[in-house]
């Protein structure tokens, strides 16, 4: 079941924060392949290097040395503007804190990359509003962020990731600052999209949260310390034939 | 991602902050409002005083004394100013009309009007001095002749003494004599400055003087030309009467130094066109000063803005946002506020200039418009652009850690 090409290809990454004595190595050389259609989950301590793992690997910072491939591509070699296209087409990001946009309903929200990868507004308020039911708050489109809660925030926020239905999906501690019932949904949500064929890389501090995911690499001082299969990659059964709006659409 | 959908992101951003966006506007409001009404109104003051000196009429000359000293051989009097219709050495002078000016009350039924210029002179005054008369008949050269106690009043002062009543033939005193009035004179719209044109009577020389100033020397002569280009002849050669007449060596030469002083009414002009032009640079420059404060307003908004939307530009730039996108968005929310504002600006300063301010009509000059427009959008622009490109340029993760 795993594609002609890996989806992630990092080789020998380091990542150096500082110059001098206040000089960080918060990565010490990282090679990590993950095939398409993979739950992987990364845990370490904190300082671990995990979230510089994966700002780099969602385009968001560059590494200090060693190269990192996206779908068989060297991200060192685009410029801003490819970058701007791989972020928005190829990789939906979750954030530990969120980050929506403040002032803006939960729908434009979702819209955001959207308009940003040019969908008419139509289309997009559709491909928004399915994805907002998805994660279960289709009644709730036209909150602020300030009138959800953080699970419902953070669901606001997996919808944003899954709208432009991006092959990766990456969520830095998406549980993080959420209660049992709001981490349960979020990671159902997940389960659903890797189900789907989706590959997904997730962060988390959490013992349960990691069970669940496919592989457990776990980063101790910058290097990878441990890498666990824990379940082979493929549809699972029993997820498989839950189509819904937005999964149909799935590659 | 198309640029209207860029525009609605920036309308988004400028009316997330409705009251903060409200003030920048306002800033740039008044700033681009005081610039072209002061303007205006600079303006509108220097093409008052251009009508009011053609109103003058272009082809007379007032000769004035300047000596302070009153010295009985410099003065100016009557029969100085009659020695200047002299066909032989004065031939291109059609009239002179010496004037003594005085301010009088004047009481009619007991109504008390005090009266800014109490004229005294001759019959060719009014066609001298463009003063034409409305209703009644102006004195003639008899009534001079005779020192006949009879007064033109301007429209002010029939307003004034005659509210309802036709002042023609009613009997006023004017210190203690009594004069008939014969007419009123037609209103005039140039008010010189502070004082109103108006505000005034004419009587023959003869009599005023016999009533009110006594015979000594008059306050000034005005000498009508026979025609527009006769102009600078006529001032020579009255100007060679009065040496003689006033005893002024040729030698000591200078124009400063002659007890009296020729004006024609393109000179005065000239004169008076300076000072305006001084007065609307020195308004213009106040104004200008207030919509610097303005564009350092939208600066500092831009400023703040941009900083503290620093994350969210993380946000768009993780979401896909290309640097282009985010640089438009935020030249587009400068320029929306620098341009609503300065739009504002110009429709209050149009609305204000359909009043007339300290008596002055304003008049708009258009290239103020365009340069206070301008200014104003060139600095939200500028100071937008900077913090927007800097902030566009970062990494996302740095954008995104930004506090």
């Amino acid at each position: 079941m795993t594609g002609p090409r890996p989806v992630l290809d990092v080789r020998r990454v380091a990542k150096v924060y500082g110059e001098g004595e206040a000089t960080v190595h918060a990565l010490r050389g990282v090679s990590l392949v993950v095939e398409r259609g993979d739950y992987v989950a990364i845990m370490g301590s904190s300082g671990s290097g995990k979230s510089t793992l994966m700002n780099i690997v969602g385009c968001l910072d560059v590494p200090s040395t060693g190269t990192y491939l996206l779908d068989g591509v060297d991200v060192s070699r685009l410029n801003d503007r490819q970058l701007a296209l791989v972020r928005n087409r190829r990789i939906g990001f979750v954030f530990q804190s969120f980050n929506l946009i403040p002032r803006t309903s939960a729908v434009a929200n979702v819209e955001l990359p959207l308009a940003y990868a040019g969908v008419q507004a139509k289309q997009r308020r559709q491909r928004a509003l399915a994805a907002l039911e998805l994660v279960g708050l289709g009644g709730r489109a036209n909150h602020g962020p300030n009138q959800l809660s953080g699970g419902q925030q953070q669901r606001v926020a997996v919808a944003r990731a899954l709208v432009t239905e991006p092959a990766l999906i990456l969520a830095d501690e998406p549980t993080g600052n959420l209660d049992s019932k709001s981490t349960t949904d979020i990671l159902s949500v997940f389960d659903e999209l890797n189900a789907a064929g989706r590959t997904i890389v997730l962060i988390t501090h959490e013992p349960e949260v990691g069970a669940r995911a496919r592989r457990l690499i776990k980063l101790f001082d910058g290097q990878i310390s441990s890498d666990v299969r824990q379940r082979p990659i493929g549809v699972a059964p029993a997820l498989a034939d839950q189509p819904t709006i937005q999964l149909e659409r799935l590659r | 991602m198309s640029f209207l959908e860029i525009l609605r992101f920036a309308v988004r951003g400028v009316t997330a902050n409705k009251l903060r966006s409200a003030l920048t506007m306002l800033g740039v409001l008044i700033g681009v409002g005081a610039v072209i009404l002061l303007v205006a109104v600079g303006n509108g003051s220097a093409q008052q005083i251009a009508d009011r000196i053609a109103a003058l009429g272009t082809n007379t000359l007032t000769v004035q004394s300047t000596s302070r000293g009153g010295s009985s051989n410099t003065a100016i009097t009557v029969q100085t100013a009659e020695a200047l219709q002299d066909p032989v050495l004065a031939p291109d002078v059609k009239s002179v009309s010496p004037v003594v000016s005085t301010s009088a009350t004047i009481t009619y039924q007991g109504t008390d009007h005090s009266v800014q210029q109490f004229v005294g002179t001759y019959p060719s005054y009014f066609t001298a001095s463009n003063t034409p008369v409305g209703t009644g008949a102006a004195f003639t050269g008899d009534d001079l002749a005779q020192g006949r106690r009879v007064v033109l009043i301007g429209t002010t002062v029939a307003e004034e003494l005659f509210a309802g009543t036709d002042p023609i033939g009613q009997q006023v005193t004017v210190s203690g004599a009594l004069f008939t009035v014969v007419g009123v004179l037609d209103e005039k719209s140039a008010t010189s400055g502070f004082q109103d044109a108006n505000d005034v009577a004419v009587a023959p020389l003869t009599a005023v003087q016999q009533a009110l100033t006594g015979y000594g020397a008059v306050s000034s002569v005005i000498v009508e030309a026979a025609s527009t280009d006769k102009v600078d002849d006529v001032q020579a050669q009255i100007a060679t009467i009065l040496d003689q007449r006033l005893k002024v060596s040729a030698t000591s030469g200078g124009n400063s130094s002659t007890p009296y002083r020729i004006q024609n009414a393109s000179q005065l002009l000239e004169t008076q066109t300076e000072t305006a032009n001084t007065f609307t640079v020195l308004l213009g420059a106040v104004a200008g000063i207030s919509l610097l404060v303005g564009g350092i307003g939208i600066t500092n908004i831009m400023l703040v803005t941009v900083t503290e939307r620093t994350r969210e530009i993380g946000i768009r730039k993780a979401l896909g946002a290309p640097r282009r996108a985010i640089l438009t968005q935020f030249l587009a929310e400068a320029t929306m506020l620098s341009l609503i504002g300065g739009g504002l600006g110009v429709a209050a300063a149009l609305i204000g200039s359909q009043f007339s301010i300290v008596g002055i009509k304003p008049v708009i000059v258009p290239s103020s418009i365009a340069l206070a427009l301008g200014v104003s959008v060139a600095i939200g622009l500028f100071f937008g652009s900077v913090p927007a490109s800097r902030a566009a340029g970062l990494r996302p993760i740095d954008a995104l850690r930004y506090e």
